[in-house]
């Protein structure tokens, strides 16, 4: 083994800038093999198997995607209103556990502003068992007053603090021209959920009733609050219901009536099964992603190839003089098989580094985006597959000089080559 | 006792035009063990060959060659390859150092294929080369001579019972060869190998009791010399 170590070492350092490459082709491709599979498999997991809180969301009459996307992960627009006896009436069903309304439209240098009740912090369970809670010093908004909580991510990006004010602005995306006069205190900080919730401004939903500039349409004529006036039920619309269930199987029940029977609203049921849907979509995306990850893993592997193979010539006197001394054909045949599979495990190794950068940044990106998190540590079969196989392959490789090395011819190689 | 007995060996390669040209054809060859011959041979007069052959580096058409009472010859060729690391040293012209190894990796590699790597007499025989101090100097640091030197450490790293020296002078100016020569033979001695020189330097080949022209060995001689 020695042996082979000073072969192998001395070989790489005489060769080390072709090595110094293929290392980092090799750990380009073994990185990017595991930061495909391990991003797809923690982003279909995040947004289709993760715990949401809640088992339905019932919207305006359009698609169930959008209204999954606007109301869970707060991207897309709203689809459309729905009007606030709606939500009334489906609080009321018995099957029903917990009906929070959303009231969407505006947003605080681009983190959206969702105007909502205060059950949101008392009743919903973003987690089985867990909460919003708040960080000390904070306190849930008053319904009557221009507060604020915010989420963790908001607080940390906009550097907003308690007591703090800010103007919200219309629209989902931030434009300095479209500031509302409006003042808003930030009264509590929510705690990291590591969840979209994190990017979300919460208001009362009259707050938002009353965003100068919102007309309100419930009744089917433009309605604007005026302040000290009461707004009558009628008016009011909600951009969307959340909904937690006594039961899941209700969800089946309510999704018949309004989706099957009804034209006014639409039932986003099962949440995982609207965003699995998405991805069965956009499974071409994953499929290209690996295709070029493969694509990559065979540069590198051709790489390993004509890197070594590169140097035979120089080294056919090598070989000859080490059979000379009296190595056998096969030892030399190894030292080359096995400098192959050299290069292909420092890639590899290296790969995790690539692959740490990679989920790193697609991590920081999506959390960014969505609020939701990965985890670049999280085991995943990737990690074990993608390095094995870079060996394999490497090793694989390396026959092909090893062969020629093989075939060195001793007596004709052990004179100096003109 | 013999260490290096050949009965009625012949080579033959085949030449471009298809035709096969014999360059060797010797009857009988001996050497006894501890013993020093040199063989005169002008330039391809065969003379490589006929110690490749020894080694077990070339096969030869027909003959046998006994080494260390070990039939060569007879052996397949990973044996072959394992028996000359361990019975045969060789040193070349052009010394045939590994550049990317230092003066005691390149002694210790001739040990791995032998009877093991063993650091201290690789020391040792560095320092009996005189090269005690420049061990882990690799050969573009050394001069020719030292070098050659190196090359002589290593033909002797596994004890062997036979060292071949294919014109081990041929590159050194004549100080320097005279001091290779010397060394060699010293070596060789202290080692107890037999040693067997060809070169067609006279200066060189003046220094030994017992020359033999290869021609004179050889029945094809003069028609290829």
């Amino acid at each position: 083994m020695r042996l082979f170590l000073l072969l192998i070492s001395r070989s790489l350092r005489q060769h080390a800038l072709s090595a110094c490459i293929t290392i980092f082709s090799v750990a380009l491709a073994s990185g990017l093999l595991m930061a495909v599979f391990s991003l797809k498999t923690q982003t279909h997991g995040a947004f289709t198997g993760g715990e949401v809180g809640f088992d339905a969301v019932l919207g305006a009459r359009g698609s169930q995607l959008q209204l999954v996307l606007n109301t869970i992960f707060h991207l897309e627009t709203s689809p459309g209103n729905i009007p606030w006896s709606l939500y009334q009436a489906i609080k009321q069903r018995p099957s029903v556990k917990l009906a929070i309304p959303y009231a969407v439209g505006d947003n605080y240098h681009g983190f959206r502003i969702v105007g909502t009740t205060k059950d949101i912090f008392t009743d919903f369970e973003y987690q089985e068992g867990k909460k919003f809670k708040l960080q000390p010093g904070g306190e849930l908004f008053d319904d009557t007053r221009a507060d604020a909580v915010i989420g963790s991510f908001v607080a940390q990006r906009t550097g907003l603090k308690v007591n703090d004010v800010f103007h919200p602005y219309h629209g989902l995306l931030f434009n300095e021209l479209t500031k509302h006069s409006e003042e808003y205190r930030v009264v509590g900080i929510l705690e990291p959920t590591n969840s979209p919730s994190d990017r979300v401004i919460w208001i009362p939903i009259e707050g938002l009733f009353r965003m100068g500039g919102h007309v309100l349409r419930g009744t089917g004529k433009e309605f604007e609050a005026k302040p000290g006036e009461p707004i009558p039920d009628a008016a009011k619309e909600v951009s969307a219901v959340m909904l937690k269930f006594t039961s899941p199987q209700y969800g089946f029940t309510l999704s018949q009536e309004i989706n099957g029977d009804g034209k006014v609203a639409t039932l986003a049921w099962p949440i995982g099964n609207v965003m699995a849907d998405l991805f069965d979509k956009i499974g071409w995306l994953d499929r290209v992603l690996a295709l070029i990850a493969y694509l990559v893993a065979a540069v590198a592997i051709g790489s390993i190839l004509a890197s070594i193979y590169n140097t035979m010539n120089e080294r056919r006197r090598e070989f000859a003089l080490l059979r000379a001394l009296g190595a056998r054909k096969s030892t030399v045949f190894s030292a080359i098989v096995l400098e192959a599979s050299a290069i292909a495990a420092l890639g590899s190794l290296c790969g995790f580094v690539v692959y740490a950068f990679i989920l790193g940044a697609a991590a920081f990106i999506i959390r960014s985006q969505t609020g939701v998190v990965l985890d670049v540590f999280q085991p995943h079969w990737v990690m074990l597959l993608a390095p094995a196989g870079m060996l394999l392959a490497g090793a694989a490789a390396g026959t092909v000089p090893a062969m020629k090395a093989y075939r060195t011819d001793v007596a004709t190689n052990l004179t100096p080559l003109s | 006792m013999l260490v290096l007995e050949i009965s009625g060996l012949k080579k033959s390669f085949l030449g471009p035009d298809g035709q096969r040209t014999q360059v060797l054809d010797i009857p009988y060859f001996s050497l006894e063990a501890g013993a020093e011959a040199a063989l005169r041979g002008a330039s391809g007069s065969g003379k490589s060959t006929f110690l490749n052959i020894i080694a077990g580096i070339l096969q030869a058409d027909s003959g046998t060659v006994k080494v260390a009472g070990q039939e060569f010859t007879e052996l397949p060729e990973a044996e072959r390859d394992l028996a000359r690391g361990r019975h045969i040293g060789y040193i070349f012209q052009t010394f045939n150092l590994l550049q990317g190894y230092t003066a005691l990796e390149n002694v210790l590699l001739g040990m791995h294929f032998g009877r093991g790597a063993d650091r201290a007499r690789a020391e040792t025989l560095l320092e009996q080369v005189g090269l005690g101090e420049r061990k882990h100097y690799r050969p573009r640091q050394l001069s020719i001579g030292q070098q050659q030197r190196v090359a002589v450490a290593r033909a002797l790293a596994n004890k062997p019972e036979l060292v071949l020296a294919d014109e081990p002078t041929g590159n050194l100016d004549q100080r320097n060869a005279e001091e290779a020569l010397a060394l060699i033979r010293e070596t060789c001695r202290r080692q107890g190998a037999a040693l067997l020189l060809v070169s067609h330097a006279r200066e060189i080949l003046t220094q030994f009791e017992k020359v033999e022209e290869l021609d004179a060995l050889n029945r094809v001689g003069a028609a290829n010399s």
